[in-house]
């Protein structure tokens, strides 16, 4: 059984809310990718606003994590290497490779944001709207969407890679847990915007339902995996106690989902995403905060 | 004093004959100009350090296996000791796990062969902190970066051995080079079988914990006693890269499966606008 000595590094509030921002940015952005190469021509409005949350959710990342950081103005480090000069680079580094992804994903998530202005109608942008509605442009949303499962799941495998109980006991699941929870949430946020509008299909609606639930069931046997392999470590004792409300919040929004089916107005509408979302949160505090105790 | 020849240096510490008089760790915070945590009362423990951080770079374990009310000592030490002292530092590890997830590259090694953290180039982000399996390095809210013993690289530089190695009465802080440390090593430990201590071992002395360790210690009993993780447990962070990124790609794909599932259908019926 493994034994643990490594201390705490204090990854709080800031890390907490990248690792949500993150996924939901990365989420989202596969999932109006998705839309935009599967769905059908009535869902494409989903899309738009898939890569319009992408981007604004993705604005305040590097924020979190250069607040989080010792020497904010410093975050810099991260990509150039002030020591030996030139680019700072470590594929065996999570975080070094994450920084990097972060970068290039803002690229991809910058221009389809202005396309999704463009076809909404801006006038200016409508050059790069026509532009990614084209082939160029579904290869463009794919590359993007490697990159947004990137950002989603990465955070998982940074925590993985370290010697932390919890953390390290289940390195092989946290990433694909994190990359799951995060498309749920993704898909429980746009059915929160796309819900109440009144140009909403009725056939998209639904289809973000299936999507939603089939993410969460995804989401659901991850999570059942990570419980088995702490509990193999014998560190499950650490998310127990205090986090038992988390895993109530897990749970609850685990279940959101399932209950609100068909709803399209009304507070069932709101609440059940609602909830989803802070299950989403929840199961990224109970890790966090559940490794360093 | 003769410039140091640059060859792998270390710390051999002996702690069969650590007194626990901390010495070290007085030289150690003298040198190297650390400030000191507030002293606290641990109500358990003659150690009031409590732990390796950014302020204590040497620390001085003291376990207590002190009989209980029946007069039996719990686990019995070979001897018949209740105490087990031992100066812990940064072990300068060979594969160091700080090392290897620093995203900056502010920790390097050294012409020494030890590990330092470049305080010009960390950026604080704390990877290192979870990732070194020894609990060694630690935050300085003041200076925003992490920081661990240096093996007083300044001193290094200058000919000069560590302060704790300089300031221990016993010499149960050895330093020298690797090769004559492990020497050194190898004969007390002979000596120590011979007259009977049979959970006598040497730690970090071969490449069975992260390839050797730079400061290597004698125990006087098992590596977990003393908070190191024993040679099945001295595993580095990057054993999780490949099975975690392997985890999310086959769970992307998944996903993408669930996604198209949902969104098929409707292209499939030529559902429009």
């Amino acid at each position: 059984m493994p034994e643990h000595f490594a201390v705490a590094p204090n990854w709080e509030w800031w890390i907490l809310a990248y690792f949500f921002f993150g996924g939901i940015a990365g989420g989202t952005y596969a999932i109006g990718t998705l839309i935009r190469l599967f769905g059908a021509p009535a869902d494409q409005g989903a899309a738009r606003t898939a890569f319009l949350v992408s981007f604004i959710a993705l604005i305040p990342c590097p924020i979190f994590l250069s607040v989080d950081l010792g020497q904010p103005v410093r975050f810099w480090h991260m990509l150039v290497d002030t020591s030996a000069g030139g680019p700072s680079f470590k594929y065996w580094s999570p975080m070094s490779v994450g920084s990097w992804a972060l970068l290039l994903f803002g690229v991809f998530s910058f221009v389809s944001f202005l396309g999704a202005l463009g076809q909404s109608g801006t006038s200016a942008l409508s050059g790069v709207g026509r532009w990614l509605a084209g082939a160029a442009g579904a290869a463009w949303s794919v590359i993007g969407s490697g990159l947004g499962f990137f950002i989603a799941g990465y955070t998982g495998v940074l925590l993985a890679v370290s010697n932390e109980g919890v953390w390290s006991d289940a390195g092989w699941v946290l990433g694909g847990m994190f990359l799951a929870s995060a498309l749920s949430g993704s898909a429980a946020l746009l059915l929160l915007l796309w819900r109440g509008r009144h140009d909403a299909q009725a056939g998209t609606v639904t289809r973000l339902e299936i999507a939603d639930r089939n993410f969460v069931i995804l989401e659901a046997i991850l999570i059942l995996l990570f419980l088995a392999s702490v509990a193999a470590a014998g560190t499950i004792g650490k998310l127990l106690g205090a986090l038992l409300v988390l895993w109530l919040l897990v749970l609850i929004g685990l279940a959101a989902p399932f209950t609100a089916r068909g709803a399209r107005m009304g507070a069932p509408a709101v609440a059940s995403p609602l909830l989803a979302l802070l299950g989403v949160l929840a199961l990224r505090a109970l890790v966090i905060f559940g490794g360093q105790l | 004093m003769a410039a140091l020849q640059e060859r792998p240096v270390g710390f051999f510490t002996d702690t069969s004959i650590c007194i626990g008089c901390k010495a070290c760790e007085v030289a150690c915070k003298e040198w190297n100009q650390l400030e000191g945590n507030a002293p606290h009362f641990t109500a358990d423990s003659f150690d009031n350090t409590g732990q390796l951080d950014a302020q204590n770079w040497r620390h001085v374990q003291f376990i207590e296996k002190i009989p209980d009310n029946k007069g039996t000592i719990g686990t019995p030490i070979a001897g018949g000791q209740a105490w087990l002292m031992m100066s812990d530092v940064c072990k300068h590890c060979q594969q160091a796990s700080c090392l290897e997830v620093c995203p900056t590259n502010a920790i390097v090694r050294t012409e020494f062969d030890t590990v330092f953290i470049q305080q010009d180039v960390c950026n604080g982000c704390r990877d290192c902190i979870a990732a070194c399996p020894y609990g060694v390095i630690g935050f300085n809210e003041k200076t925003g970066t992490v920081h661990k013993c240096t093996m007083c690289y300044d001193r290094l530089q200058n000919g000069l051995q560590p302060a704790c190695a300089k300031a221990c009465p016993t010499e149960s802080i050895k330093f020298g080079y690797l090769d004559d440390l492990h020497a050194a090593a190898d004969t007390r430990l002979a000596t120590l079988q011979k007259q009977g201590f049979a959970q006598a071992q040497l730690y970090g002395r071969d490449t069975s914990a992260y390839g050797g360790l730079n400061a290597f210690f004698l125990l006087m009993d098992k590596p977990e006693t003393f908070g190191l993780p024993n040679a099945a447990n001295a595993t580095l962070p990057s054993r999780n890269n490949v099975p975690g990124y392997l985890g999310g790609a086959v769970t992307a794909v998944l996903g993408l499966l669930a996604g198209v599932l949902a969104f098929r259908s409707s292209r499939m019926s030529g559902e429009q606008r």
